[in-house]
């Protein structure tokens, strides 16, 4: 075999593996969601029937969907404006000050973000369970008795319940990638600062934040999509997206489409319009997070 | 800045570490305990919900009723008996083990190849396929489940704990090469030239040479590919379909639907404790390659 032949046959053996991997399960796939969301399609036997954009015209006329795409929204919109800024504060706090034990802390904020979001979510509905959970034996005990509730129970504080569980969840996964960041600043920026009389807070205000600028605009990204994966487990193990429809999130909504009511075209409509609506958001945010500066 | 850089050390003759912290603000101790405290109470609350959980798995039935707050009285480890025996989480963990390292084999042996020949050679088509797996990193997940189901429905590929790995390692296939492609582009390019002279041929120039250099990107590989296979719940979900085929994250969400009729809450949290163990063991040994490795693949995006 010539050596030519031999680079071909190498570079084959290098491509092919991952490449048919991604052909079938990834590359296939993307492309028939796109496709068969123009189909009405009710059943692995049957056969789809074009329909055009009505799978998307019905979306808005589907009260369901509009709800989970608000409480989606919602939990869009907190769980990372709260998670970045935890997850911000604590990495200054850990790089800035030197206490002896940070390691110990960020070993310890680090560790819910390995943790398989299945026993997390079991893990919060035993915390917010109305009879054995802690939460509201802890608000008896300390003489709030009469705050206690159902929390996932009751419509008006299921989405915050679940947005805590979130941001418990995601909180220490920024707070590392901050903290390489901030790792990265030069210490002469504080330094100059401190002997000029800046306070911690003013530090963290106009050194700190300025200097992570990119990293934060990319963790914001990250982190609106995180909301949507993990959004998915996390209603379904712990409210269904109950009571009464009240968590129900697009993602639950898509799920129950398909494999509930076998309503394929219907379903992949719903994951175009999200796929469509999170990368116009990606670009949202990133147009709004640019500095005019650079 | 070089000359502010060399002055440094002349300026300050205790440890500059300290220094803009201490003496200046006569309540800077004040500050480090609310400081403190502040991460004492974060600390807890992250630790808290696990402590809970160990010591629930360990009441009866009665004391889990009773007050959440409370020690067992004694230990019950029948609840941990209950869990293998009636809940058979033995099995569905032989299960994941077994998808996890499946899993783990596909992913190697698919993105090292991938990751060198997108990152050492040349050839025709090699942006295209390098956008192709870089597009691959957004997609993924829920979005896709519904065709990736019809057609393994189709192929005859569900419920099939293989076809379940090579999904997984598909999914985990972008980000592992594209993190791959950053190491094999650091390495100097005359290991290859010198081997090449040597007599080595392609393939044994990859295996011989190249990757044992990139062992340390491969541990990083397999420490988080462990965690997205070990933890995965919507795929296993749907694409496995009988009982004796389900993996951990199954198993528990089944065991907790069942236990809100059948009330056995101990075996369910010793349930969530056995599942916890591997998690911690893989935690405490590598946690530093981990969050090092994070740091690598996510910020330098």
């Amino acid at each position: 075999m010539s050596m030519k032949a031999k680079r071909s046959w190498f570079l084959l053996f290098c491509l092919l593996p991952g490449l048919v991997l991604m052909a079938l399960f990834k590359i296939h796939p993307t492309i028939e969601v796109f496709q068969k969301s123009f189909y009405l399609w009710t059943g692995i036997g049957d056969k789809p029937q074009w329909v055009g954009l009505r799978n998307f015209t019905d979306l808005f006329h589907d009260d369901v969907f509009l709800l989970s795409l608000r409480n989606t929204g919602f939990l869009m919109l907190v769980v990372p404006v709260i998670t970045l800024f935890i997850a911000l504060v604590n990495a200054s706090i850990l790089t800035r000050s030197k206490l002896r034990e940070r390691s110990l802390y960020r070993t310890v904020f680090f560790f819910p973000s390995i943790l398989s979001f299945v026993v997390i979510a079991i893990l919060w509905s035993f915390i917010y369970h109305p009879t054995i959970g802690f939460l509201n034996a802890g608000l008896e005990s300390i003489g709030l008795g009469k705050w206690a509730l159902a929390w996932l129970g009751d419509a008006r504080t299921v989405l915050w319940a679940l947005a805590v569980t979130m941001i418990w969840q995601a909180a220490g996964y920024y707070m590392v990638m901050y903290m390489a960041g901030i790792d990265g600043i030069s210490p002469e920026l504080y330094e100059a600062a401190s002997i000029d009389g800046a306070t911690p807070v003013r530090q963290f205000f106009h050194i700190t934040v300025p200097m992570l600028w990119e990293i934060i605009r990319i963790t914001i990204i990250f982190s609106i999509n995180g909301v949507l994966t993990i959004s998915f487990v996390i209603v379904s193990i712990m409210t269904a997206g109950g009571p009464d429809r009240h968590s129900e999130v697009v993602m639950t909504y898509l799920y129950s489409q398909a494999f509930a009511n076998s309503n394929f075209g219907y379903a992949m409509a719903v994951g175009v319009f999200v796929f469509i609506v999170s990368f116009l958001l990606a670009l949202l945010s990133n147009r709004l997070t640019e500095r005019g500066n650079n | 800045m070089a000359a502010n850089a060399s002055a440094q050390p002349a300026r300050s003759s205790h440890p500059p570490q300290t220094m803009p912290h201490t003496g200046r603000q006569p309540f800077a101790w004040l500050g480090r305990l609310l400081l403190r405290l502040l991460l004492i109470i974060q600390a807890l609350i992250v630790v808290y919900p696990l402590v809970w959980n160990v010591l629930a798995s360990l009441k009866t039935n009665e004391e889990v009723m009773e007050n959440p707050w409370t020690l067992p009285k004694h230990f019950n480890w029948s609840n941990y008996v209950n869990a293998f025996t009636t809940a058979r989480i033995g099995d569905y963990m032989l299960n994941s083990v077994l998808v996890v390292a499946m899993s783990m084999v596909i992913l190697l042996a698919a993105a090292l190849p991938t990751a060198y020949a997108l990152g050492r050679m040349n050839f025709r088509g090699k942006t295209l396929t390098t956008n192709v797996y870089m597009a691959g990193l957004f997609i993924g997940g829920v979005y896709i489940i519904v065709p990736l189901f019809i057609l393994m429905n189709n192929l005859h590929m569900l419920d099939n704990r293989f076809w379940l790995s090579a999904v997984y390692a598909t999914g985990s296939l972008p980000f592992s090469v594209y993190l791959m492609i950053g190491f094999m582009k650091s390495i100097p390019k005359d290991f290859e030239e010198a081997a090449l002279i040597d007599g080595c041929g392609y393939t044994s120039t990859l295996f011989r040479i190249i990757l044992p250099i990139t062992r340390p990107a491969i541990v990083t590989l397999i420490v988080f590919g462990f965690f997205d296979f070990w933890n995965e719940y919507v795929l296993a979900l749907t694409l496995i379909t009988s009982d004796e085929k389900k993996t951990i994250p199954i198993g528990l969400s089944n065991l907790m639907q069942i236990q809100q009729y059948a009330t056995d809450w101990g075996s369910l949290f010793a349930g969530l404790v056995i599942v916890l163990i591997p998690t911690i063991i893989i935690y405490a040994l590598l946690q530093k390659r981990l969050t090092d490795g994070m740091m690598m693949g996510g910020v330098k995006g």
